[in-house]
């Protein structure tokens, strides 16, 4: 089986083999391995692999998948543009 | 900024039951949805439900958004958004919406979420193959859009998504395979699986996908057996030519909105993911911040909608006097209760007591 054809974040193309090698480098938190690979940070948000990578995590970390901390949630939930918050600021003077 | 009683996020079932109890009871609601419809997955729904008549049993899942559409649109107080995304809820209730490119803000005294669920994936080589799809893409395909998704199909799930799924896919001229299960049960009705064996679909239980292949798109699966642990049994595998695969690995909530707005988390697999505490409101840790439907736990269609009657009524009670407020809330309750009886109930109330917490707000 070859891990480099198991796709498990879609939005950044990050294989089950790049995750390995990621976590074997030391990037065993879901935060760091948001900050190193994108992972969790596509359009999607996380909405589709974050499951798929905790679970990674959880097996090479031999701990249960309960421990685990899943990826902070920011403002905004879906992408924009900073002139479409800009162009909103009418919202203040409305009642 | 517009200031409405309520703004509920979501239009499926939870979400516009709510929003008909809290306006219909005098609060001024706006209802935003992510769709270009109302109605979330009921409309997809072409079979019959089950529960009782009051959430609308032997009734077909896309007429009974019909209903709900109806009863909404009789009320004077709701304002409903379509084509708009909630994007993020703020300590003081304000919530930030995007309608095309339109940034818009409005101020709310009470939230509710009711952003349903989202399907879980399947990691196997090849898994990014073009006709490899989620249950849910292909139910969009068939029944919104009148789309075959294929020729051939392998059905990956034997809950009631996948056996119901299947079915649609043979009314639509599409030739099921198989469908395959990891666990050594069937988990939906078995009602829907015996349609599926007397048509001649095999169900194979213990069997899971080891990996796909295809030049530019899916064109054969491999499946193979599984033991106790789940693992891949070599020498078991089997070949099926195929354009389609079709996942129907179970549902997570989407409560990703919950955990940015504040809400205190857990993970309970029974409730397929990462839910909030709620008390017997659904209210959240954060005052004012209500759950319903399968963003606090995958349930179905009929007990999205009484939990959305029951947040919708709280908050009308909370706001305004509702004067026979305990004969109907125990109405509503007394159903969720016959709902969740019997053997699947018994797996979700225990997965709710987990979350289930007397007054965090006392």
């Amino acid at each position: 089986m070859n891990e480099k054809d198991i796709i498990v974040c879609r939005c950044s193309d990050i294989s089950l083999y790049d995750l390995k090698k990621l976590m074997e480098q030391g990037y065993t938190s879901f935060v760091e391995l948001k900050q190193i690979a994108r992972i969790g940070m596509g359009p999607c948000q996380g909405r589709t692999c974050s499951l798929l990578v905790l679970k990674e995590l959880a097996k090479f970390l031999d701990v249960p998948f309960e421990t685990l901390t899943p990826p902070t949630v920011r403002p905004t939930m879906s992408a924009l543009k900073l002139k479409m918050i800009a162009k909103g600021k009418n919202n203040e003077e409305q009642r | 900024m517009k200031h409405y009683d309520v703004v509920v996020v979501g239009a499926g079932p939870a979400g516009m039951a709510c929003a008909i109890n809290a306006t219909k009871h005098g609060l001024t609601v706006l209802l935003v949805e992510r769709d270009d419809f109302l109605g979330g997955q009921l409309i997809k729904q072409t079979h019959m439900f089950f529960g009782s008549e009051k959430q609308y049993a032997k009734t077909r899942g896309i007429d009974i958004a019909t209903i709900l559409k109806k009863e909404l649109l009789k009320q004077d107080h709701v304002d409903i958004m379509l084509d708009t995304s909630a994007l993020a809820i703020y300590d003081d209730k304000v919530i930030t919406l995007l309608n095309h490119h339109d940034y818009i803000k409005v101020k709310a005294n009470a939230i509710v979420v009711a952003t349903g669920a989202s399907e879980k994936v399947l990691a196997f080589p090849n898994n990014d193959l073009p006709g490899i799809y989620g249950a849910g893409a292909v139910q969009t395909l068939m029944n919104v859009h009148g789309v075959k998704p294929g020729k051939s199909v392998v059905m990956v799930g034997a809950g009631n998504i996948g056996l119901i799924v299947s079915y649609q896919l043979l009314q639509a001229g599409v030739d099921v395979k198989a469908v395959v299960e990891a666990s050594d049960s069937i988990g939906g009705y078995l009602v829907h699986a015996q349609k599926l064996r007397r048509l001649g679909v095999p169900i194979l239980t213990n069997h899971s996908v080891k990996e796909a292949h295809g030049a530019t798109a899916l064109e054969e699966l491999i499946i193979w057996k599984l033991d106790e642990n789940f693992s891949g049994i070599a020498g078991t595998e089997k070949r099926i030519e195929t354009d389609t695969c079709c996942l129907s690995v179970g549902l997570k909530p989407s409560s990703e909105m919950l955990r940015q707005a504040g809400a205190e988390m857990t993970y309970v697999r029974s409730l397929g993911g990462y839910v909030p505490y709620i008390n017997q409101n659904h209210e959240t840790t954060v005052n004012n911040l209500f759950v319903c439907g399968d963003v606090s736990g995958i349930e179905e269609a009929s007990s999205a909608m009484v939990e959305g009657f029951i947040v919708g009524l709280t908050l009308a009670n909370r706001f305004k006097n509702v004067p026979n407020f305990s004969v109907l809330m125990t109405d509503l309750k007394t159903q969720l209760k016959d709902l969740r009886a019997g053997e699947t109930g018994e797996h979700i109330m225990k997965g709710i007591k987990q979350i289930m917490r007397g007054d965090h707000h006392a």
